[in-house]
């Protein structure tokens, strides 16, 4: 470089420019970077679409599975049979997480049946693996899922195993229980999903 | 060549280097004279990028990059647009044959050792376009917006959910939405006919710079550099890219052509291995088909993806998941460091090297075969062991390569 000085070396005044320059470069490239990567973000239509739904539950009979939308992914109302309330509590030991410590639902969720009313259970129906949706296994013992099963969610994608309460099995690529959503009843028939506060309706 | 042409070149030729770059690149690229079957593959890549690039332009002119209307788009290009279905299934069966020659063409390299030193960037830009071809995998099988589609998107995009902090706002950014919709679809679609064909482009263009920069490797592993004439300067072990290694190339395209035209016009689903059944339904936000698998060319990565069950070091089962499968596309960058034979051919390396690299091939071949089933508790145990091999071939090699008993090479090629 002709630039240079005699002996080969940079001054410290023209180091101290070069420096500053590409300082400046970097800054000015992170700021015309930005625009381009924000408007990659959810715009704001899709921010707005993500209201509370209500959810018709008085011809949900006991084992039946009511699948509804909520910001575009399925949420499960399931009515449990006492049989299967009761088979909740024989499976803890095959289970990650059975008393739900893991932050995968509302406080009024945390508890062993996972839900408000004992026999309701809201779930949203998307494996916490990758994010398929399972399928209700309520026949006990099949011949894929082996003799110990005594009802579920299994994920087709990957071999991740729920029980009916939404919580993940052992040794299964999914790390956590299903997802609870917020929730409230508006009435014994009418459930308010996407909100606990009964305002919002 | 005429008095005319003559001087037309030289009018070129002082504003253009035209004669000088086909010398350089082909008349007088001298290449070794020993190439045999495994060396059609890196033409024949070429040639299917060309088809891609030159069906995609046609397919956009009738596609619609919109939730609503995209699968009606393809099902009218298949059924109303004149020969619409033609174009479809030779952008489709190209898609699978493009992973065929890549497949077959890394595989080459690994016979022939044609990463090892001085070829190690070229490998490595390879594997960049490896990365690339996979984007565009991915990304084109998202447009049909059928059920494959969808939930084979839902799928990736929530790999990126499984990076601890950033992933959910990763994956926001990813889709452009709280969820997979048409603003993703809508954007792979940019990335699809934009972005990464421009991309695939221009590295395989440093690709082929590279490669005549070093020169080719050949079934022997030895450097035809290293042996000129005195008199020419000219290897001679080489000959001229143009006329016999075109006309070689020719050849193989023919070859190809065969195969690849019985496939668009006899066998285009591939018997739901190019194209799955279930992508034939529109996309279902609310219902996972009782079956999914990727199609066959990411099947062996996905098998990785899911072999891992288990939480340990504190990290749960499902990143482990996602970074192995990461891991196992990745590994391959380093086997330029990873080899440390004396030899670079399968033909001088000894019995150690052929041992591993057979296992390999089977653990690549099971892994793939597991990824199209269901998982079950069997499945899920061989694909863990298939998972310890596929990498043992690459973690193990540093050693059995150096101390394997191999043959000394041979001064000039053979047959």
């Amino acid at each position: 470089m002709t630039d240079s000085g005699d002996n080969g070396k940079m001054s410290g005044r023209r180091r101290f420019l070069l420096a500053a320059t590409s300082v400046a470069g970097v800054v000015a490239g992170a700021g015309v970077a930005t625009p381009f990567l924000r408007s990659m973000m959810p715009s704001e239509r899709a921010k707005a679409a993500g209201a509370p739904i209500d959810i018709d539950i008085s011809k949900l009979e006991p084992g039946m599975l009511l699948t509804a939308e909520w910001r575009g992914k399925p949420v499960w109302i399931l009515k449990r049979t006492s049989e299967m309330l009761d088979d909740l509590k024989k499976l803890n030991d095959k289970l990650a997480d059975p008393d739900s410590q893991r932050d995968q639902q509302p406080s009024y969720a945390q508890n062993p049946t996972r839900s408000i009313k004992p026999e309701i259970l809201v779930v949203l129906g998307v494996c916490t693996h990758l994010g398929c949706s399972p399928v209700y296994r309520k026949d006990i013992a099949p011949a894929d899922l082996g003799p110990d099963w005594l009802g579920g969610f299994f994920c087709p994608c990957h071999g991740s195993k729920f029980d009916l309460a939404g919580r993940v099995y052992k040794n299964v690529p999914a790390p956590s229980n299903l997802v609870v959503p917020p929730y409230t009843y508006l009435s014994d028939s009418r459930l308010l999903v996407g909100s606990d506060s009964k305002e919002s309706a | 060549m005429s008095k005319q042409q003559n001087s037309m070149m030289e009018w070129i030729d002082k504003r253009f280097p035209l004669t000088a770059t086909w010398k350089a690149h082909l008349s007088e690229y001298y290449a070794p004279k020993n190439f045999n079957f495994w060396y059609y593959f890196g033409s024949l890549a070429l040639l299917v990028l060309v088809n891609q690039l030159l069906t995609g332009i046609f397919l956009t002119m009738s596609y619609k990059p919109d939730a609503s209307m995209a699968f009606a788009s393809v099902e009218y290009i298949m059924r109303d647009v004149d020969l619409g279905w033609l174009i479809r299934y030779m952008h489709s069966t190209g898609a699978s044959m493009f992973f065929v020659v890549v497949y077959l063409h890394m595989f080459r390299g690994m016979l022939y050792g044609s990463y090892r030193k001085p070829r190690e960037l070229l490998w490595l830009i390879g594997m960049a376009i490896f990365f690339v071809l996979m984007s565009l995998a991915f990304t084109g099988y998202i447009l049909p917006w059928g059920q494959m589609s969808y939930w084979g998107a839902q799928v990736i995009v929530s790999m990126f959910g499984a990076i601890p902090v950033i992933g959910d706002t990763l994956s926001n950014w990813i889709l452009g939405d709280f969820m997979l919709s048409d603003a993703a679809l809508n954007r792979f679609f940019a990335y699809h006919v934009v972005t990464l064909p421009w991309l695939i482009v221009v590295l395989v263009f440093v690709h082929i710079i590279a490669l005549h920069e070093t020169g080719s490797n050949n079934p022997d592993g030895i450097e035809i550099k290293a042996n000129k004439n005195p008199d020419t300067g000219i290897p001679v072990d080489g000959i001229p890219f143009h006329p016999y290694y075109t006309v070689k190339d020719i050849f193989g395209v023919i070859g190809f052509l065969i195969v690849f035209c019985g496939i668009i016009f006899f066998a285009p689903e591939m018997g739901g291995y190019f194209l799955e059944d279930n992508n034939f339904i529109p996309a279902n936000p609310l219902h996972t088909p009782d079956h999914i698998a990727p199609v066959w060319y990411f099947t062996p990565y996905y098998s990785m993806l899911r072999a891992v069950t288990v939480n340990f070091l504190g990290v749960d089962a499902k990143l482990w998941g996602v970074i192995l499968m990461a891991a196992a596309v990745v590994i391959f960058c380093f086997l330029p460091w990873l080899d440390r034979s004396p030899v670079k051919s399968i033909r001088y390396k000894g019995p150690y090297f052929k041992f591993a690299l057979t296992l390999f091939v089977i653990s690549f071949f099971v892994l793939g075969w597991l990824g199209t089933k269901s998982p079950t508790p069997l499945y899920t145990l061989l694909a863990q062991i298939f998972t310890v091999i596929y990498f043992a071939f690459f973690l193990l090699m540093p050693w059995y390569s150096k101390i394997d008993k191999t043959k000394p090479e041979p001064k000039n090629v053979t047959k």
